[in-house]
């Protein structure tokens, strides 16, 4: 016990600082692009492994997987920044150049419901589970989402919102919707990196092609998977942190 | 043996090139050797050449240093294998759903990648059927499991997976483009480098690329980065699993400090989209080296702290003791790989086996064995922690002049196979890709080290109380997307 005791002063107290600090990002780090459509070039486009790049020059920030291949091939149209607030409401701000993110509001009817406790039922729906192992980040002392009234459930009856990542493979629908439907009503849905919001690298595969196509979804979080400072984000955006 | 070609690892041939072999010569090869301890079944698939399709066989021959592999024309309906090498088993179960194939004498031939709601069951008054999922308590991946107990104590798991099924194999047939590399690294997203290692050797075997002595150490700091990472996890996860806090807390942070410690590297925690064909994308300057160097200096001890601490708790060991056990004799016949393999005393691990890449060079040292229960699982994890933080250290220090990517300028060879075996932090991943007369990809292969091992887990489970279902799992720690594809 005294050993443990001691451990844990050696191990000191590791809690990151974030929100009320900006979250520490490896300067390679991905974020939100900024993109200059007029500019964008065809050989960007076709570069795309997930035909996130539309005719008019536009990102998908609900396809794209971040590699950054387009980047490379045309610097002078798209250039990813290290802008971590990525959640989006619509689909509106998920496409880049459009509206930010950020400037949206939150559903009022949510924050009325939870208050300040916010329950999460997450189900895997095909996918490569890295999602999951980024998401199950928050729950360690680094991240420690307790902190904001955020607590991860294991039954879905127990839950606000569901978090599903994964394109919803076809031998995992049913087993999403008898999730969401033991949940009670009114229930959220978060669509958490890009197989779950577009299918993403499997949007041909044996699946769904996305969450939207079984459920309704209350907010996007892109990336492949998602960092955790922009899931973490998103969520306090979500149930309007303060 | 010898009527198998001999192959290098990374390495291609034409299909041609492959032995075709009767089929009852090539079934007894099999069976004779994987009851050899150097050798064992990596791949067991069927490949179209021109119009015909024959059964494709590809074994590790350890004491050897190299690959075999031949063909056979076997027809859909063959003696199966299984009774006599129930390695086998899992391969065949596979032939039999997605080919439709029958090989036939196969003592429980069912789909492995979708329910059929057929299970094994016991009958009595007495007995008990748990089932649980797809849908799992915390926040991981769906499978479904059949506990067939009497009172706490369980005599069989049926584990039933399929759920993450979305059809890497097939997305990566035609042209090898821009999609290829991220589809191999999503096979299973918490081993994206030693995939994307492996998938890249395939590309260079396949158009003669050398790639850089930088490049590969590179690839190889990632693919052990990714080892600690990982097994760290796991290994606070045991702990939560018996309730000893502190190492379950310490190890979920420090976990994070080694996928920054990618992050630091390519931008992505789990090393996506830097290892690529030709050799990678970001390079480690000098300044970034001395960084993670100094990041490395100061987490590797407090990460040895914590874990010494749970090592040294009688209550913790007490759990893991004898719990879970997999005896060298069971884990060879089913043909167990990886770290598990290794707990349960098989001598094994590609990167001393089949060196490839840099590993030709320096690999870390090899964890000695077990006897094969939770805590030996839990001790090679240990082991291969310090070795491989040792590895990287001197590798970083010792990075070779040159630049990290050299262009791949020709096309995929026609008409040939190319094979890549790789330690990957569960254990041995095989990747093959096949091309066609364009050079376009006709057929490409993942074994994953789940695959081999989701079985032992079963094993495992075998008259165990089922409250110790948690470590055991845990101790294994296996991939259903790897598995799923
Ligand atoms: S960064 Fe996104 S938009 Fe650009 S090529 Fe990659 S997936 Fe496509």
């Amino acid at each position: 016990m005294l050993k443990a005791f001691m451990a844990r002063l050696r191990q000191g107290y590791r809690t990151g600082t974030f929100p009320s600090t900006p979250p520490v990002l490896p300067d390679r780090f991905a974020g939100r692009p900024e993109v200059f459509p007029e500019k964008v070039s065809d050989e960007a486009r076709s570069i795309c492994p997930v035909e996130a790049i539309s005719e008019n020059g536009r990102i998908d920030l609900g396809r794209c997987i971040f590699c950054g291949k387009c980047a490379k091939v045309c610097p002078e149209g798209i250039r990813f920044t290290d802008e971590y607030r990525l959640g989006a409401f619509s689909h509106d701000a998920l496409t880049v150049p459009g509206v930010e993110p950020w400037q949206e509001s939150s559903n009022p009817e949510l924050r009325k419901l939870c208050g300040k406790s916010f329950k999460i039922r997450q189900v895997s729906a095909g996918g490569c589970a890295a999602c999951e192992l980024d998401f199950n980040v928050l729950n360690t002392l680094a991240w420690d989402i307790g902190r904001f009234g955020i607590q991860v459930v294991a039954s879905p009856r127990h839950a606000d919102a569901l978090l599903v990542t994964g394109p919803v493979s076809d031998n995992m629908r049913l087993a999403l919707e008898k999730s969401y439907n033991a949940m009670p009503k009114p229930s959220f849905v978060i669509a958490g990196g890009a197989c779950a919001i577009s299918g993403g690298l499997y949007r041909e595969g044996t699946t769904a092609g996305g969450v939207e196509s079984v459920l309704p979804v209350d907010m996007y979080v892109p990336g492949c998977p998602p960092h955790p400072a922009v899931m973490l984000e998103a969520l306090l955006r979500l149930i309007a942190y303060r | 043996m010898k009527n198998f070609l001999e192959l290098k690892n990374c390495s291609a041939v034409k299909l041609n090139d492959l032995p075709v072999l009767p089929f009852a010569d090539f079934r007894q090869t099999l069976i004779d050797s994987v009851g050899n301890e150097n050798l064992r079944i990596a791949a067991f698939f069927p490949l179209q050449k021109s119009s015909d399709r024959y059964l494709c066989a590809v074994l590790v021959d350890a004491a050897h240093r190299c690959l075999r592999c031949a063909l056979s024309g076997s027809g859909d309906k063959f003696p199966s294998l299984t009774p006599e090498a129930p390695a086998f088993h899992w391969f065949e179960r596979e032939l039999f759903e997605r080919y439709n194939m029958e090989p036939y004498g196969h003592p429980w031939l069912k789909p492995i990648r979708k329910a059929d709601g057929d299970y094994f069951t016991m009958e009595g008054d007495a007995v008990n059927e748990v089932a649980v999922g797809p849908v799992h308590a915390g926040v991981i991946e769906p499978g479904h499991f059949r506990f067939q107990c009497m009172g706490e104590k369980v005599y069989s798991l049926e584990i039933s997976l399929g759920y993450q099924s979305r059809g890497v194999e097939k997305l990566l047939e035609g042209k090898f483009s821009s999609k290829t590399l991220p589809l191999f690294e999503s096979a299973a997203g918490d081993t994206a480098a030693a995939a994307a290692t492996g998938a890249s050797s395939l590309i260079e075997a396949l158009t003669g690329t050398q790639i850089s002595q930088r490049a590969s150490q590179i690839r190889a700091v990632m693919i052990e980065l990714e080892r600690v990472a990982n097994h760290t996890g796991d290994l606070g996860a045991l702990a939560g699993d018996v309730a000893y806090l502190p190492t379950a807390s310490f190890c979920g942070r420090i976990r994070g400090e080694y996928l920054n410690m990618t992050a630091e590297i390519c931008g992505n925690r789990f090393g996506r989209n830097c290892i690529m064909p030709g050799g990678v994308r970001y390079d480690i300057e000098p300044e970034r080296c001395k960084k993670l160097l100094k990041h490395l200096e100061r987490v590797n001890p407090e990460l040895k702290h914590a874990l010494d601490l749970m090592f040294d708790s009688p209550t913790v060991l007490d759990r893991f003791e004898n719990t879970g056990s997999v005896s060298p004799e069971t884990a060879r016949s089913i043909g167990l790989v990886g770290t598990a393999g290794r707990a349960s005393g098989l001598k094994m691990d590609l990167r001393h086996e089949l060196p490839a890449g840099f590993y030709e060079t320096a690999a870390p040292k090899q964890a000695p064995g077990g006897n094969g229960d939770v805590l030996s699982r839990a001790k090679v994890r240990y082991n291969e922690i310090f070795a491989s933080l040792e590895f990287i250290g001197t590798t970083l220090q010792n990075l070779a002049e040159g630049s990290v990517y050299t262009p791949v300028s020709a096309p995929l060879q026609t008409d040939s196979i190319a094979f890549a075996l790789t330690e990957a932090w569960r254990g041995e991943l095989c990747q093959i890709m096949v091309t066609d007369a364009q050079g376009d990809i006709a057929q490409c292969r993942i074994v994953d080290p789940s695959f081999h091992n989701w079985f032992g887990l079963a094993m495992a489970l075998r008259n165990e109380e089922i409250s110790n279902f948690p470590i055991c799992n845990k101790s294994f720690n296996l991939s259903y997307c790897g598995h799923d594809l």
